[in-house]
């Protein structure tokens, strides 16, 4: 019969459930898992928004002030020339390499000597996306009209209130947007972050998918999970991009 | 009479890559308090690129500007301070797009000279009624007509109290029917006595308010002279084939 087969099939699966996520207290070391992953992401988020704003702001300067400077001979011009070559540096290597070879670069060879995995992730997550939060802010600076900076500058503004009361209000409204989705990719990218002897939801869901040796139940628990947090940022950038619309003269 | 002269441009030189191209190839000017100079070339002539010289948006390569008897192309001058006696026009208004009119017109007195809001917006008010825009006070830019947008663009120049008033093609990308507008308040401005410079193709505006008018050519002054020296009796030939082109 039919409903037999059904009845047979709905009775493995609870039973698969059972095992992968009840037995042992399992779903606890999703939980385990998810903590780590939004720790590792909200941490990382805030130094990557750290780092890119010094690196974003190093980078404009050079770019929009930086003859200025030269031609007023201000020795801070040679100190921002040094610190500009340092961030282009910096965002060729962390957008030159996988993201993953830089987690086990800081694991390995950088804090070698630590075995605290979810610092380390925290540190190389956070630097890796700060090159990308700085190219967003970068971009979002440079799409404004280089007249808003020369009214500025003409009214007798300097370069930083030229930027802080003109230039960067405006470009918020561009970068935000890609801002938030740089950090959804960035929750993402933490699934990697089992390398380093932590676990995240991801690893957690391989632990489980180890000990129960069934691999449907844990890999598409974590997949929801993803997608559920995913979904829910989306959501609330969309909402913040309509925002930013609206207020748009 | 040497105090009279509130800006002096002495061999000022802009070059680019690395000299092949010559914008400005060593200018000599003296703008007297009061003066309206009108500039005046074809395109390409350096006429943008030494009015914005005179507040260092553009960086000379080489030479000198006097503004207000300081030399402000020397190493460590406070150029914002002098800016703010330098006001500027431009040719695409550059208002500030996320802020109201009111807005526009007071965050430099505010944020520059330390006045109060209300001290700034009644004087913002009483700019906004000479150009009879007052009650546009609190729209956006995008809400304005190009005229109005540049007549807001000369009062927020206004509003930190200039010295001199430096106008790049102010006209230049309004419609034909807005040039009138913007024109007049310029022409009352230059009846209230400011030092203006400005780079125009309006030959009308030249002859009438000009009290002197600058002829320029590849990077250079070819002649300089009074509107009736320069458009009934030109000598040069260059200046005499640009106005065969123009008028």
């Amino acid at each position: 019969m039919m409903f037999d087969v059904i009845g047979q099939w709905l009775n493995e699966q609870r039973e698969l459930f059972i095992l992968n996520f009840i037995d042992e207290s399992r779903w606890k070391l999703l939980l385990t898992g998810l903590g780590n992953t939004l720790l590792i992401t909200l941490f990382a988020t805030l130094i990557g928004i750290f780092l890119g704003i010094i690196v974003a702001a190093v980078r404009t300067t050079y770019d929009k002030n930086g003859e200025a400077m030269a031609f007023h001979k201000s020795i801070g011009y040679y100190v921002l020339k040094i610190a500009n070559v340092l961030c282009k540096l910096y965002l060729t290597v962390m957008r030159g390499t996988p993201v993953v070879v830089q987690l086990l670069i800081a694991y390995f060879i950088i804090f070698a000597s630590s075995d605290n995995g979810i610092m380390v992730a925290i540190f190389a997550f956070g630097v890796n996306s700060g090159a990308y939060v700085a190219e967003i802010l970068r971009g979002g600076i440079m799409s404004i009209d280089n007249g808003q900076f020369e009214a500025g500058r003409s009214l007798g503004f300097n370069y930083l209130q030229t930027m802080i009361y003109i230039v960067i209000p405006q470009a918020i409204k561009t970068a935000l947007p890609s801002l938030l989705n740089e950090f959804i990719a960035l929750l993402k990218e933490t699934s990697v972050a089992g390398y380093v002897g932590l676990v995240d939801i991801t690893k957690a869901g391989a632990i489980i998918r180890g000990r129960t040796f069934s691999a449907f139940m844990p890999l598409i628990a974590v997949a929801l999970v993803y997608l559920i947090l995913v979904t829910l940022l989306t959501w609330a950038v969309s909402k913040i991009e309509r925002r930013l619309r609206k207020s748009e003269r | 009479m040497k105090d009279n002269v509130l800006i002096k441009v002495e061999n000022l030189k802009k070059h680019y890559s690395g000299g092949k191209v010559k914008a400005l190839d060593g200018v000599n000017a003296e703008i007297k308090k009061g003066e309206v100079i009108v500039v005046i070339g074809p395109s390409g002539s350096g006429k943008s690129t030494f009015l914005r010289s005179l507040n260092l948006l553009e960086l000379p390569t080489d030479g000198k500007i006097t503004f207000d008897g300081e030399d402000i192309t020397a190493a460590k001058v406070n150029i914002n301070r002098h800016r703010q006696k330098m006001g500027m026009v431009f040719q695409h208004f550059n208002l500030f797009p996320n802020m109201t009119i009111l807005r526009n017109m007071t965050i430099a007195p505010m944020k520059l000279l330390g006045k109060k809001k209300e001290e700034a917006e009644a004087q913002a008010m009483a700019l906004l009624n000479r150009v009879g825009l007052a009650d546009r006070c609190n729209a956006y830019p995008s809400q304005l007509s190009g005229g109005q947008k540049q007549r807001i663009a000369i009062v927020r120049s206004l509003c930190m109290s200039p010295e001199v008033m430096l106008f790049d093609e102010p006209t230049s990308a309004l419609d034909p029917e807005m040039v009138g507008e913007v024109l007049d308040v310029m022409r009352e401005l230059a009846r209230d006595g400011m030092t203006m410079v400005v780079v125009t193709h309006e030959m009308g505006f030249a002859k009438e308010v000009g009290s002197r008018v600058i002829f320029m050519d590849e990077g250079r002054i070819i002649e300089e002279g009074t509107p009736d020296e320069i458009f009934r009796d030109p000598k040069s030939d260059r200046l005499k084939s640009f106005l065969m082109k123009v008028l």
